[in-house]
């Protein structure tokens, strides 16, 4: 960029004062964006992405942070300016959106007013013309039937059509620059598309630039000019995005980058192989290692599900009559061998936790069976299904939500054993020492309490707690994807490794199909509440025959700059809700047999793709 | 923690002091009516002339031990009541949530007139005067402000209730017992910690009202509420005789409320250190 930058940032430190001293959490980052310039700030979390942004705003606590060097926009040093000035300038020159489209709107005021809220106060309209101008505004987000909307409260509204609500809001005033932290990573993959080509598509239209805060270098790739990577609170390499991704300089960025679970890269693979150990100090990956095959196709499947079915009622009004029914999993059926990994995908709402939870009988399903190792889970009384549980483990997609806080990790962890009457005190105390080892983690840990851990570490210690009492079956309910790449390739290759050694079998939940290429032997593919594709992971990756396989493979962000979608193709089609009228009948359903073992429903549920136009 | 320190000097002093300060507390001495402290008495007399510090020893006894059994009787309850409510998941607790807005919505006066009414003189007959009358005040305060604490317990419940790690532990095939005795109460305990010392305080108020309306211990009785009844009419001439016990159970109530906030840190791993 030879033109004047629209924000230029000089030496950028920012400390917190915690306990009394001050910490440095962001040091000397400096970096331009030009006009129409996207600039990505990628990194994991705690590597001051977030923190360099909301500096930037200077929206830091006041008395308890600090910031020095220079933020020059438009001739000003925005550190200097007064406050009055700065509240300006928020808003007005610099907009801001954030990640969590749900809770970043007024839920008692409609949209309409809250944009018109901003027009009115920054940009001196009237109502009438604040209202005509948020027509115009969700016209521009692609907002359908923008003018019926308007008068609509914020819980009408999807999650992805909320976040163009957010940046219909961020547009109002016009910015020079727009700073995006994380703005599609609570959303799905469809809609993650959506969202980035409607940014893209704005950014031309408007002319501003932008600052894109993200930890997924596969969004980096589709839509920054320029990145600049963090680490530590520091910026170790700048460049354009396309010297990044083919040159990396800095050894972090090369082990990001041969973090990144890619889709495809596992094409002539038959079994699951794990993430390549990258060297810390040149950031290089090392051969994969193949695993052999885990799977005891002769025996019996640990599990077989036929026609599961949950229905949750909604009940409203007066009288708490039921109104509607939402129909989570309607007539499911797979079974799971021994070292097997059968993992569900799809998108949220799709009923793939709701599987997994009924499969286990924390939610108790309407009709269906369920067979662990032959014995019907469904007939048995209480008493039964607590002990039965013992061969059935789960793992949740928050490890530190799903740790007692008041309980020390080493107690977690014997807790089944106790629970499960398998162990006396001091038998447990042995074990769970070799359960701790056994996950990477060293067992004088054991009186620490779950607050002390990192992420990565308290995900390893609700795998230790589920081996406790040797399960034969693992649901694994998005159980890596609230992880940094790094840490998630650990995690995914510990249980990978546990999976040969204990001949243990997963049902993996997830909607992160790059990781579910890596990890799965067979995926089923589900979208409202149907599996509507599934087979062997080389078939349903290699040969989709489901519209909504395709779609859902076509969203996944590419790490690759160089094959970035040059044609936009703009769609507002959103997920479609499970909710039915009582008197719904859900229609037979029919299975083609495409290869052995890959099967495709045949009455298409998914709605069909939009028309592409032709390049 | 000076609150623990402040509470701890005044539990000693109604326990230890009457020892130390060997003054009957029904000794009546007319040439020296609402005198102001002195060394004969350290926090002058009343109307009759008999020693404040003594009475305030006594009563204060009194005033603690109901403050205390009533903040149990009413914490166990409500947080029985709340545990069972937030537990249920069909009818149990749309029903034990209609008791507990039914007893917040009794007018409690007459209610409180028509018990002491009708159980004074068995309660007295088995426990003796002072006895029956105490047990008879602690389950009546206490059993009129367990509906705080029922609500919180419950909401504390049916927000727990739903969390991953309980999830976890029931995945992992643990009873509903242990459920709510390992996981769930421990993680509500904090803020009822916090409720319990506040109905502390609200005990030791109400028995002072109870004692103003002469439905609590007989007037003879110096608790504490009872000397502050007994003083308003002499407050332009004899001040002292109503601010002691008023600075007695003012600083009761807040070194409570301090400490129940220290506990509920205490308990909280959490806590950065």
């Amino acid at each position: 960029m030879t033109t004047h930058p629209v924000l230029s940032v000089d030496k950028l430190s920012t400390a917190f004062r915690v306990e009394r001293r001050w910490r440095e959490v962001v040091r000397s980052v400096s970096f331009t964006i030009g006009p129409k310039e996207t600039v990505a700030l990628v990194g994991e979390s705690g590597s001051g992405k977030s923190v360099t942004a909301l500096s930037l705003m200077r929206l830091t606590p006041r008395d308890s942070s600090r910031i020095t060097g220079s933020v020059i926009l438009g001739g000003r040093d925005l550190l200097q300016l007064p406050d009055a000035a700065m509240r300006q300038v928020r808003g007005d020159e610099i907009a801001m959106i954030f990640q969590e489209p749900m809770t970043s709107l007024n839920p008692v005021l409609t949209i309409g007013f809250q944009i018109a809220e901003a027009l009115i106060l920054h940009r001196g309209m009237s109502r009438a013309e604040a209202e005509a101008e948020t027509v115009r505004l969700l016209d521009k987000v692609r907002i359908p039937a923008a003018t019926s909307r308007i008068h609509d409260y914020p819980h009408r509204f999807s999650g992805g059509m909320r976040q163009r609500v957010m940046i219909a809001m961020a547009l109002a005033c016009r910015p020079k620059l727009l700073i995006a932290d994380e703005p599609t990573t609570a959303l799905d993959v469809t809609i993650q598309a959506q969202i980035l080509e409607l940014i893209k598509l704005l950014q031309e239209e408007e002319g501003m630039s932008v600052l894109f805060i993200t930890h997924d270098m596969g969004v980096v790739a589709e839509i920054a000019d320029r990145t600049v990577v963090m680490y530590g609170g520091e910026a170790v390499e700048t460049g354009t995005t396309a010297d990044i991704f083919a040159r990396p300089a800095h050894p972090y960025t090369r082990m990001l980058l041969s973090a990144v679970p890619r889709l495809g890269s596992m094409a002539g693979h038959p079994h699951p192989v794990p993430f390549p150990k990258i060297d810390r100090t040149t950031g290089l990956p090392a051969p994969p290692e193949e695993i052999p095959d885990t799977v005891a196709r002769a025996e019996r499947p640990v599990l077989e599900v036929q026609d599961l079915t949950t229905r949750f009622e909604i009940r409203g009004g007066l009288l708490g009559r039921a109104r509607g029914r939402v129909h989570a999993v309607e007539k499911v059926s797979f079974d799971l061998r021994q070292g097997e990994t059968l993992a569900l995908v799809g998108e949220s709402g799709c009923g793939k936790s709701t599987t997994g939870r009924s499969v286990m009988r924390l939610i108790e399903p309407l009709s269906g069976s369920v067979l662990l190792d032959g014995e019907d889970i469904m007939a048995l009384g209480e008493r039964e299904l607590r002990e039965r549980r013992r061969k059935m483990q789960m793992i949740f997609q928050d490890p530190f939500a799903s740790l007692d806080p008041r309980m020390t990790v080493g107690a977690a962890i014997a807790e089944p054993l106790v629970i499960n009457r398998l162990a006396s005190r001091a038998e447990a105390r042995e074990k769970t020492a070799e359960l701790l080892r056994r996950v990477g983690l060293s067992p004088d840990m054991a009186g620490r309490f779950p607050h002390e851990f990192s992420g990565g570490q308290r995900q390893r210690i609700c795998i230790a707690r589920a081996l406790a009492v040797r399960p034969r079956l693992i649901v694994a309910d998005e159980s890596v994807s609230a992880l940094d790449v790094s840490v998630k390739a650990q995690v995914v290759n510990l249980m990978l490794e546990l999976q040969a050694g204990m001949k243990l079998a997963y049902l993996f939940i997830s909607h992160d199909m790059a990781v579910v290429e890596r990890v799965s032997h067979r995926v089923a593919v589900m979208y409202l509440g149907e599996i509507v594709e599934i087979g062997p992971r080389a078939e349903i990756f290699g040969n989709p025959q489901h519209s909504y396989t395709r779609r859902l493979l076509e969203a996944v962000p590419v790490p690759d700059p160089a094959r970035r979608r040059e044609k936009h193709r703009l769609s507002n089609e959103e997920l479609k809700s499970p909710i039915r009228p009582l008197d719904y009948v859900p229609p037979e359903r029919l299975y083609r047999e495409v290869s052995p073992g890959h099967m495709v429903q045949v009455s298409d549920s998914a709605p069909p793709l939009p028309v592409v136009a032709a390049a | 923690m000076a609150s623990t320190g402040v509470l701890a000097i005044l539990v000693a002093g109604v326990l230890v002091g009457p020892l130390l300060w060997p003054v009957p507390i029904d000794e009546i001495d007319f040439s020296a009516r609402l005198a102001t402290p002195s060394a004969d008495h350290p926090f002058g007399t009343d109307d009759l002339g008999q020693d404040l510090l003594a009475r305030m020893m006594y009563g204060g006894r009194i005033s603690l031990a109901v403050g205390f059994a009533a903040m149990l009787v009413a914490t166990v309850v409500g947080t029985v009541i709340g545990a069972i409510a937030g537990m249920s998941r069909r009818y149990l607790d749309p029903v034990l949530m209609w008791v507990t807005d039914l007893f917040l919505s009794l007018p409690q006066l007459p209610l409180l007139l028509l018990v002491i009414y009708l159980f004074r003189d068995e309660l007295k007959a088995v426990f003796g005067v002072e006895g029956g009358v105490f047990i008879m005040i602690v389950v009546v305060i206490g059993g009129l402000r367990w509906m705080p604490v029922a609500r919180l317990v419950r909401a504390q419940f049916l927000s727990l209730r739903e969390k991953e790690f309980v999830e976890a532990v029931r995945a992992m095939g643990a009873s509903r017992w242990r459920l709510v005795v390992r996981h769930i109460l421990p993680n509500a305990i904090g803020p009822v910690i916090v409720a319990g010392t506040i109905e502390v305080s609200a005990a030791i108020i109400a028995e002072s009202t109870l004692s103003f309306l002469g439905l609590g211990f007989p007037p003879d009785i110096p608790t504490w509420g009872r000397l502050l009844f007994d003083a308003k009419d002499h407050l332009d001439v004899a001040p002292h005789w109503a601010l002691f016990p008023g600075a007695a159970i003012f600083l009761t109530v807040l070194s409570i409320n301090f400490i129940g906030d220290g506990l509920r840190d205490a308990f909280d791993p959490r806590r950065v250190m």
